[in-house]
C-alpha cells in the first residue's frame, strides 16, 4: 500500500488487494473524512493493527495540530450530529417487524405472508426465490393493500420461514419475527 | 453523477449482452484506455465470461461481471472504470492529486476546481488535454479519491487556474460506491 505503484507498462500486472474499513466501506486512510470515524477507529484497530498504528499515530498529532487554529468544534459538532442520525437509522433498523403470517384460503390450504424484510435490506425477488426453491413451491412478491412488497408463500410454511430467515439472513434478530396466524374460523 | 442512486430505483433492467456487444464494448475500453489497460483486460474482462449491461435513468450504463461494477458510461461517452477497479489496477489511468482542503468537498461530490490542482499540496506530473479521463489521488493519501473528466488541458488548468479543472463523475462514499449489485 505504501510503495507507489509502478509506471504503465504492457506486462502482467497483478490486481491489488485492498482492504477496506468494515464499518464505512472507504480505504481505512479516508475513514477521518467519513462521518464515522470513531466506530472506524474501534474497527481497525482490532483488525489491522499495523494499518491502525500507521494511519492514526501520526494522523492524531495532524489532526490534533489543525484543531488549534481552526473552526473545529463547527465540524466536530456536524460528525457527531451524522454519527447520531446514521445510528438513529441502526436502530430504527432494529426496532422494524418482520411479519410472518398465515392465511387461510380454504380450510385446507394456507398461504404464508413475510413482510417487512426489505427493512433489514433484504433482496425480496432474491428472497422469494429462496423460499419457492427451499419449500419446492410458489413464492412471489406483491404489493399488498397499502402498497408495501410482501412475499407470498403457497402452502403453510411459516415455521420453516422462521428458521430460514434466521439462517439467512442473521442480522435480522430472532425477536424482530413475529408469527401470526390469520384464521378464517377455529378448526 | 452518483449523488442520488439506487439499484432498486434508478436501474431500469439488466441484460446479459450478445458476445458481439461485449466484443464491442471490450474494443472501446481498449481503444479508450490503450497502454493503461492492454495488460490487464483478460484480468479486468475475461472473454468468456458474461457481461451484464444494467441500464440506469439518465442513461447512465453500468458494466457488471460477477456482480461486479467494472465501468460505467454515460449515453455512449467514454467508459469510466469504477474506483474500486482502480484501486486494484491503478495505472489504468492518468492521476492527478489534490491537496488535502480538496477532499472533504470532492468527498461531498464537488467539481474539482483548478486550484485545488494547483496548491502547494497538489500535483500534475502528467500532461494530458481537455476531455481527458482521469483518476484523483489526493495529498497524503495512497489510494484514489475520485475519477473524472478534464474540462481543459493540464496546461490550461496551471494557466487559468479558475473555474472547474476536473468534472468529478464518481468520488468514494458516493452511490455508486456503496451500491452492490447481486443479479
Ligand atoms: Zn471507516
Amino acid at each position: 500500500m505504501a510503495d507507489s505503484p509502478d509506471a504503465p507498462s504492457s506486462e502482467h500486472v497483478q490486481p491489488r488487494e485492498i482492504t477496506y474499513c468494515g464499518f464505512c466501506s472507504l480505504p481505512p486512510e479516508y475513514c477521518e473524512f467519513g462521518p464515522t470515524l470513531e466506530k472506524c477507529k474501534q474497527w481497525l484497530s482490532k483488525h489491522d493493527k499495523v494499518t491502525y498504528a500507521i494511519l492514526y499515530n501520526t494522523l492524531e498529532d495532524h489532526l490534533a495540530a489543525a484543531t488549534l487554529g481552526e473552526d473545529k468544534p463547527e465540524e466536530d459538532k456536524k460528525k457527531a450530529k451524522e454519527a447520531a442520525k446514521i445510528e438513529k437509522q441502526m436502530q430504527k433498523k432494529m426496532q422494524s417487524k418482520v411479519l410472518i403470517k398465515r392465511i387461510e384460503r380454504t380450510k385446507r390450504k394456507c398461504v404464508t405472508s413475510v413482510f417487512g424484510l426489505e427493512n433489514f435490506d433484504v433482496d425480496l425477488k432474491k428472497a422469494a426465490k429462496l423460499f419457492a426453491n427451499k419449500f419446492a413451491c410458489g413464492s412471489s412478491v406483491t404489493k399488498n393493500n397499502q402498497g408495501n412488497d410482501e412475499i407470498v408463500v403457497q402452502g403453510d410454511v411459516s415455521d420453516e420461514i422462521f428458521d430460514l430467515i434466521l439462517e439467512h439472513w442473521p442480522i435480522v434478530p430472532e425477536d424482530n419475527i413475529d408469527l401470526i396466524e390469520d384464521k378464517k374460523k377455529g378448526k | 453523477m452518483f449523488k442520488k442512486f439506487s439499484v432498486k430505483e434508478d436501474v431500469t433492467g439488466h441484460t446479459q449482452v450478445k458476445s458481439s456487444v461485449q466484443r464491442a464494448i471490450r474494443a472501446k475500453i481498449l481503444e479508450q484506455y490503450k497502454e493503461g489497460i492492454e495488460g490487464i483486460i483478460d484480468d479486468v474482462m475475461p472473454k468468456k465470461t458474461p457481461l451484464i449491461l444494467m441500464r440506469c435513468h439518465e442513461h447512465i450504463n453500468l458494466i457488471v461481471m460477477n456482480n461486479e461494477v467494472l465501468f460505467f458510461n454515460h449515453f455512449d461517452g467514454p467508459y469510466f472504470p469504477t474506483l474500486r477497479l482502480l484501486h486494484k489496477y491503478p495505472n489504468m489511468l492518468p492521476r492527478l492529486q489534490v491537496d488535502r482542503g480538496a477532499i472533504k468537498f470532492v468527498m461531498a461530490g464537488a467539481n474539482i476546481m483548478c486550484p485545488g490542482l494547483t496548491s502547494k499540496g497538489a500535483r500534475m506530473d502528467v500532461s494530458v488535454p481537455a476531455d481527458s479521463v482521469v483518476a484523483i489521488t489526493a495529498e497524503g493519501k495512497h489510494e484514489i479519491l475520485a475519477v473524472g473528466t478534464t474540462k481543459m488541458s493540464t496546461d490550461d488548468i496551471k494557466r487559468i487556474n479558475k473555474n472547474i479543472g476536473v468534472e468529478t463523475a464518481h468520488y468514494l462514499n458516493d452511490c455508486l460506491w456503496k451500491t452492490v449489485v447481486d443479479i
